[in-house]
């Protein structure tokens, strides 16, 4: 019965259409579907998803409820281990984690699990459907208001994915959580980086007013290490400080022009897009440039970002421009195929060694060099070799370097005793304690660049050892 | 969050001061450092230097000059209003010791941002020279309260309606020609202003620091985009400066930098001047 039933994928916009505007690509599952695609679990005993799944989903459990037609059931099961349902079920690869385990996967055809999280969290949210009351519900507005009044106060630094999660948890465990956030607004990448056509920021919204019904505290504008320090906040009475600052300065590629006029780091182009909506100057007042060639180095899921954020703001033509080839690209695979879709062109086995300006300062050519690959190195992928005097050189007007960032150096610079590895991440154990006690960290600024999921999977365990610590 | 004005004062044609309600900033700032606000929804986060703080009353002073859209908005509010969001205090605190004698120069809007400097180095212990420079009489700010805070002080204008006709760097060259001793030169203000100085001391080898007004986003480390070339390395200006090593600053790609949204500027403040009908 369960070969019937083929896996469903869920539908995208046409690129055609898409490209125009900054709305969300990927549409959701209907009703029917989802019930249709949650028939195909076969409900494992000992199932494989779960331990797939950094913040240990029941997933049996919420497709089993999906599938009856339970769908409030369902997310109040999700929302059992995650805060952040309408936000995984769209960033999170799960094809290389609880899809990538499912047993169905054998004939590569695995349960949609992403897509049936994702169908739970919207079915229910009060933005599809204004009678639907998951939250904040005034029951549970009280209640957090009441472990407020009575926990044990706990600082979280940040408000990212990591951030959240940990305060989410804690909050369910009836601590007394604030978090800090230096932006704003809270989100951290969900809201600076991720493109509204992938996250809309309506949904961050909404599910951080979740976090925010279970009790939780959020102010902004103020930075620790800055406004406030590590030390001020254990003296001001919190118990246990979670650092969740996520990611720092971008990777420089390390070659002459990159600080001309019309060169971007992906951070500052996807801050200005998404945080500051520069797409709507000049209604809102932060600006950006609107190349009409674009060169994006790095493939990953930042670079991939960019070149389709340009791509609506006006570009005619956008280049991914990559050193290796399109097996050992970084991004995930539908987001690669979806740039490719809209017309993202790739150019692939390439290296630039020199950005090259007009008179005015302002970018114009890049050289390239051409690359092969050798031997695998450390990350496991093949090593790109240059080709010697195979340079080129491409006419551009605007270039954007996503090859990276490292951990975020505030928080690390104004805690001296906060111990770091060389490259700025700080250092944990593996239930995500720092070397300072009382103080615990995860996410992008443990791990320097890493996935929205692994960085709720490190608030998590962090919430856990807190709670351990204080008992 | 929400930042009340408590009190506004015009200082010049289109400089302005603003005294924020802001607890937190005012008990941590310190001498060099910054903020960064935005004015509502829709608004850019701008940079400004914190030019005085009260930590008692939990206030910080703002001061800036009309120059662009959100300038102009931010000109157009009253004691009252608030600004939706302040972020700081940012960037570096100045490194302040005792090296003898420093002379502080301010230009422009830039003579704002160094009388917290001058009060640092004079509780150091030094004896602080100050020069200030403007356009003409009516655009040089602050005269007053930095006459109280120095030990001497130099005024220069572009057109001689106030002290001398010309360039603060003029009087630093006369300083330095002369023989006077200096042991730190600080200089803030428009760019020109700090590459001429830097050219002046740097032959005569006198250490000199200046604060970079780059452009900035976060200002936490992390967006890149007041990135400054400083001795041939990439420096970040919100978490390695605003002060740097004035001989080590590549002045030219500062300006470019700088220019890049030159052309949105403009349609910006067309757009806002449109709305607001003036």
């Amino acid at each position: 019965m369960v070969d019937k039933i083929e896996r469903h994928s869920i539908p995208d916009r046409s690129a055609h259409e898409r490209i125009k505007d900054f709305e969300e690509v990927a549409l959701g599952f209907n009703l029917e579907d989802a019930i249709e695609e949650a028939k195909r679990c076969i409900q494992c005993k000992n199932p494989k998803c779960v331990g797939g799944c950094p913040v240990e989903i029941d997933i049996p459990g919420f497709i089993r409820l999906i599938a009856a037609g339970d769908i409030e059931g369902a997310i109040k099961k999700i929302k059992e281990k995650n805060s952040l349902p309408a936000i995984c079920g769209r960033v999170c690869p799960q094809e290389d984690q609880c899809e990538k385990v499912c047993i169905l996967n054998i004939k590569g055809k695995s349960v949609a699990i992403g897509a049936l999280e994702r169908f739970a969290a919207d079915y229910t949210s009060p933005l599809s459907s204004p009678s639907a009351n998951s939250f904040p519900s005034p029951s549970k507005m009280e209640r957090g208001a009441e472990r407020k009044r009575g926990g044990v106060r706990i600082a979280v630094v940040g408000s990212g994915p990591a951030g959240l999660t940990c305060a989410g948890d804690m909050a369910k465990m009836g601590y007394n959580v604030t978090i800090f956030e230096s932006l704003h607004l809270p989100g951290g990448v969900l809201s600076y980086g991720i493109p509204e056509f992938r996250l809309p920021k309506s949904i961050v919204k909404l599910e951080v007013e979740y976090v925010q019904s279970l009790g939780v505290d959020v102010i902004t504008d103020v930075l620790i290490g800055k406004t406030l320090t590590i030390d001020d906040l254990f003296k001001d009475g919190y118990k246990a400080v979670f650092i969740g600052s996520g990611a720092g300065l971008p990777s420089q590629l390390g070659i002459p022009g990159e600080n001309y006029q019309g060169v971007y780091f992906a951070n500052e182009f996807l801050f200005r897009v998404n945080m500051m909506k520069a797409y709507k100057f000049p209604e809102y007042l932060t600006p950006v440039l609107i190349g009409k060639k674009v060169a994006v180095f790095g493939a990953g899921n930042v670079a991939m970002d960019a070149a389709r954020c340009a791509l609506r703001l006006g570009a005619e033509k956008v280049s991914i421009i990559y050193r290796r080839s399109r097996t050992e690209m970084p991004a995930r695979a539908e987001e690669i195929i979806r740039a490719e879709e809209e017309g993202i062109e790739f150019v692939l086995l390439v290296a630039p060694t020199e950005i090259i300006s007009d008179d005015k300062g302002r970018v114009k050519q890049v050289e390239l060099l051409k690359m092969e690959l050798g031997e695998p190195d450390a990350s496991g992928r093949r090593r790109p070799v240059p080709v010697p005097g195979s340079e080129f050189k491409i006419n551009v007007d605007m270039v954007v370097v996503a090859i990276g960032n490292s951990p975020n150096p505030l928080v690390p610079k104004e805690t001296p005793e906060l111990k770091t590895e060389k490259w700025g991440g700080v250092i944990v154990t593996k239930e995500q304690a720092t070397s300072i006690p009382g103080v615990y960290a995860g996410g992008d600024i443990v791990r320097g660049s890493a996935t929205v999921i692994s960085a709720m999977g490190d608030g998590k365990a962090a919430a856990k050892t807190i709670k351990l610590f204080l008992n | 969050m929400n930042f009340k004005i408590l009190r506004e004062e015009k200082l010049a044609e289109n400089i302005h001061l603003m005294e924020v309600e802001a607890p937190l900033v005012a008990k941590a700032a310190k001498a060099g450092q910054f903020v960064v606000l935005r004015i509502d929804e829709r608004g850019e986060r701008i940079p400004l230097t914190i030019a005085d703080k009260d930590p008692g009353k939990g206030t910080i002073e703002i001061i800036f000059q009309e120059a662009g859209a959100s300038t102009k908005l931010l000109a157009n509010m009253k004691t009252g209003d608030s600004i939706l969001n302040l972020l700081g205090p940012l960037g570096n605190p100045a490194h302040i010791e005792n090296v003898g004698i420093v002379i502080v120069i301010g230009g422009g809007v830039g003579i704002a941002e160094i009388y917290p400097a001058i009060k640092a180095y004079k509780s150091a212990g030094n004896k602080v020279i100050t020069i200030i420079g403007a356009r003409c009489r009516e655009l040089l700010i602050s005269e007053k309260k930095i006459k109280e805070a120095t030990d001497e002080l130099y005024i220069t204008t572009d057109d001689g309606s106030c002290g001398r006709k010309g360039f603060v760097s003029d009087i630093l060259k006369e300083m330095v020609e002369g023989g006077q001793q200096i042991n730190l030169v600080y200089a803030v203000g428009p760019v020109p202003m700090m590459e001429a100085v830097s050219n002046i001391t740097k032959p005569a080898k006198i250490k000199t620091i200046v604060s970079l007004n780059t452009l900035m986003l976060d200002a936490t480390g992390m967006c890149g985009v007041c990135r400054v070339t400083v001795g041939g390395e990439i420096k970040f200006a919100c978490v390695d400066g605003p002060e740097f090593d004035a001989h080590l600053v590549d002045f030219a790609e500062l300006k470019t930098r700088l220019a890049t949204y030159k052309e949105k500027e403009k349609k910006a403040l067309e757009h806002v001047c449109r709305l607001s009908g003036s």
